[in-house]
């Protein structure tokens, strides 16, 4: 999974580009602990172009918020791309991972 | 799918359903109330109701509304089930079974019996929920909870079920699941098609930080409340893939309170998992309280929960291996029942049709075979014949039925009538699971119900009848069913008085069935109560003794080409014995010739086959190793004319216990026989069961050979007597 990184006043935006599946979760891992160390306080990640989720992608999603609780950082998740937006509703995490969700207008 | 098959549909549905039902019933009044069986109720009725509700068909919508209603707050533990209660629900299961056949017979305007609905629906309304307006606190003598006593108070008792109607799924997959290449979010997406995910509840307890997390490990939980009609074996099936090392469990709407605590002990974090429960809406909070109090209780003494319940005797260890035991069933029972499809009955009969014309052709074969003297020809021809004959025997089992779905209905019948007689009997059934021709199946129930009430009527006597004539104060009765030897037999037996021989003689001979100075066996005189009009009871019963009936029985057991006969021990009991040909559609026939005639006799019924020239044969009777065989000459049975002729062969046929010869001129050995029934142009003729078409398209007749042994024992009996009048020359007026 491609990351690219932008640095805007000392808040990292990382964003998202394909799957977050187990196929990337080992590596992708590993990048985000990483990012989360170089940061000062705060991560953006844009999952505008996730287009693939699965269970190892949203415990990733999960573990990283903890992580960063831990080490008394935030994270944030923005800009939801369609498929995160539905396996946090079925999975009922919204509260969970507690970032504003942008509600896709009814169809 | 047009209105009339839908139609049909509803109506099939309904009677399975209808029969579901009365069979949890039934098992609620032997082995107690349990939750299973009154789910099992509730949804038949409320199936029952959505389906006629479809067709708008509103006399059942709205009579099966009430029994919905009257069961919801059985199912929710309001109203107890008693005996009154079980007897009054069977009735409505039989009004809605009433307003099914009102639907068959498209009379679904007119209500088939107003005045038993409004008994009914008076009954089931005294269970039911008092207005509103006029709603007092004191509807206890339905030993009901009032609702205002505050929440959840009916629920104290601790083994009652839960209010919630959904399924609450606890999932933990095993920690492989993603390397396995399972994602647990698309079972969860897949589950969705079987029904709405009320609430699901993502537990992340087991996450570890990101340092130490293995991303390629499984680490989240569900807990699921989940809204759906599939069944549980449905819902199971949705993890079939993972079941081996994830923890799955499934508990159904209005689970035992108890099963919540087994979950919540489960657990590592209990309260966590019980609020998550109460958020779901699967608790009340009250549950939750009370569960929480049990398992706290249980700790204490470091038990397992199954030893702890035992112990504070909140469930006896019966019912809990009970409990076990009768889910286990009902599981097989539904994994059973998936292994079957419907299938039109038409378009087996139609498949059993092209076999015979696939018989008649293959003999057509194998002739032309033999007389071409072509071995390789004749090989191949013996090959595909030995085919056809397992494609006949497979295509002939598609049409057998176990006769359970006869004796199925016995055990209400016998509940119901053993009460109206106020006789404590017993039912047992065996040889349930034997086989015969599905035509038959639905042929056999009228006689059957005749002949099983006639036992608990006259048979079975009283309690204390019994208990003077040293029995035992219940009374037993048999269905049994067996094969035997090409036939199936089906036996009826009480352990009651037995038949009395000197009042059926008596009455015989009252009617003039037969002159007093006939001697007749006893198998005679009990045959004698399958004459028409003939009923030997004192009093005639709501039930029988109106002497239509056995005549009936007699009748429509011969229509199926069946025989019935009587045993019984005064004082001891009777059994009524019917049997019938396995088959009415291809038998394996013996041929036989007699002039230029081919003749058809069932395989199975030959018992052997000698050379009637070297026997001492006279006056129809023919001694065989040193013992009386009577026989009849085809030739002088059929008038055929006489020819010059040598030899003579006798076959020996057998039916029941009676045995008896037939004498042909030549044999010419086995044969399929697609049989073809005669026009009725020849249904009086008693010797000849049938036809069928020979491989050279020649026609042979099928002998009845159940009719000419006892014709022939007869005429031997009667050749001894010395008697030409009186009984036996009366049932041969009514033969011809």
């Amino acid at each position: 999974m491609p990351i690219t990184e932008q640095d805007r006043n000392g808040q990292l935006l990382l964003q998202l580009e394909g799957g977050l599946t187990i196929f990337q979760a080992s590596e992708l891992k590993d990048q985000l602990l990483q990012a989360l160390s170089r940061t000062g306080n705060q991560i953006e990640l844009d999952l505008s172009g996730v287009d693939e989720l699965d269970t190892a992608g949203v415990q990733l999603l999960l573990a990283l918020k903890q992580e960063a609780a831990n080490q008394q950082k935030s994270v944030s998740y923005s800009h939801h791309s369609p498929t995160v937006l539905a396996a946090i509703d079925l999975l009922n995490l919204a509260a969970t991972l507690g970032d504003p969700l942008l509600i896709p207008n009814a169809r | 799918m047009d209105m009339d098959m839908a139609r049909d549909a509803l109506v099939q549905e309904s009677r399975e359903l209808l029969a579901a039902m009365e069979n949890a019933l039934l098992e609620i009044e032997t082995d107690g109330v349990s939750s299973e069986a009154i789910n099992a109720i509730f949804r038949a009725a409320h199936t029952i109701k959505g389906s006629a509700g479809l067709f708008a068909f509103d006399r059942i919508v709205s009579f099966t509304h009430i029994v919905e209603s009257v069961l919801d707050r059985v199912r929710t533990g309001k109203v107890q089930i008693d005996d009154a209660m079980l007897s009054l629900l069977l009735n409505c299961g039989d009004y809605i079974g009433a307003l099914v056949d009102a639907i068959q017979n498209r009379t679904e305007d007119t209500e088939p019996d107003a005045d038993r609905r409004a008994v009914l629906e008076k009954l089931l309304g005294a269970h039911l929920e008092p207005a509103p307006a006029v709603a007092e606190p004191t509807a206890s003598s339905l030993a009901t909870t009032a609702p205002d006593h505050g929440p959840g108070t009916e629920h104290i008792e601790g083994s009652g079920g839960v209010d919630s109607d959904n399924w609450h799924l606890s999932l933990r997959f095993s920690p492989d699941v993603l390397r396995n290449g399972l994602d647990p979010l698309s079972f969860l997406h897949y589950l969705t098609s079987l029904g709405r995910i009320v609430y699901l509840h993502t537990v992340v307890d087991t996450l570890p930080a990101l340092s130490q997390m293995d991303a390629e490990t499984g680490y989240l939980g569900f807990e699921i409340d989940f809204e759906s009609d599939a069944d549980r074996a449905k819902i199971e099936s949705v993890f079939d893939f993972v079941r081996e090392d994830s923890q799955i469990r499934i508990l159904p709407p209005h689970s035992k309170i108890d099963e919540y605590i087994a979950l919540i002990a489960l657990m590592p974090e209990p309260g966590r998992l019980g609020d998550i429960l109460v958020r779901g809406g699967a608790l009340t909070e009250v549950e939750l309280a009370q569960a929480l109090d049990q398992q706290h209780d249980q700790q204490i003494g470091q038990k397992p929960l199954g030893a702890m319940l035992v112990e504070q005797q909140v469930v006896p260890e019966a019912v809990v291996s009970a409990a076990l035991n009768r889910q286990k069933q009902s599981e097989d029972k539904k994994a059973h029942e998936q292994k079957f499809i419907k299938v039109e009955v038409s378009k087996l009969d139609q498949l059993i049709d092209l076999v015979g014309e696939l018989v008649i052709a293959g003999a057509g074969a194998n002739l032309i075979a033999n007389r071409k003297k072509d071995a390789q020809f004749e090989e191949a021809a013996q090959s595909i014949s030995v085919l056809v004959e397992h494609i006949r025997d497979a295509a002939l089992t598609l049409r057998m039925v176990p006769i359970g779905e006869v004796f199925q209905r016995f055990p209400r019948v016998v509940r119901d009538i053993s009460r109206e007689l106020g006789k404590e009997i017993e039912l047992i059934v065996t040889g349930a699971e034997t086989e015969l021709d599905k035509s038959m199946v639905e042929k056999l129930a009228d006689p059957l119900m005749h002949i099983v009430r006639n036992s608990m009527d006259h048979g079975i006597e009283g309690t204390e009848a019994r208990v003077l004539a040293g029995k035992s104060p219940t009374g037993m009765l048999r269905l049994n069913a067996y094969h035997e030897s090409g036939s199936i037999v089906i036996e009826v037996s009480d352990d009651g008085r037995g038949l009395n021989r000197e009042r059926i003689l008596a009455k015989a001979i009252e009617r003039g069935l037969v002159t007093p100075e006939q001697i007749l066996s006893d198998n005679d005189i009990f045959r004698l109560i399958f004459e028409a009009g003939f009923s030997t009871a004192e009093q005639v019963t709501n039930l029988s003794g109106r002497g239509v009936g056995m005549d009936v029985v007699k009748k429509n057991i011969e229509s199926l080409r069946g025989e019935v006969e009587i045993l019984s021990k005064e004082g001891q009991g009777t059994t009524t014995r019917i049997r019938l040909p396995l088959t009415l559609a291809i038998i394996d026939g013996f041929q036989v010739m007699v002039n230029d005639e081919v003749f058809v006799i069932p395989l199975d019924l030959v018992i052997e086959c000698v050379d009637l020239a070297g026997h001492d044969a006279r006056h129809n009777i023919v001694k065989l190793r040193g013992e009386p065989l009577p026989f009849v000459r085809l030739r002088e049975l059929f008038e055929l004319p006489s020819l010059e002729q040598s030899r003579e062969s006798l076959v020996v046929v057998q039916f029941g216990q009676q045995r008896a010869g037939l004498v042909v001129d030549r044999l010419l050995g086995e044969f399929q026989a697609v049989i073809k029934p005669l026009g009725s142009l020849f249904s009086g003729i008693r010797s000849i069961s049938g036809s069928t078409i020979l491989g050279d398209g020649r026609v042979a007749l099928i002998l009845d050979v159940p009719h000419l042994v006892q014709q022939t024992t007869q005429q031997q009996s009667l050749a001894q007597s010395g008697k030409s009048a009186g009984f036996l020359a009366h049932n041969k007026t009514v033969d011809l």
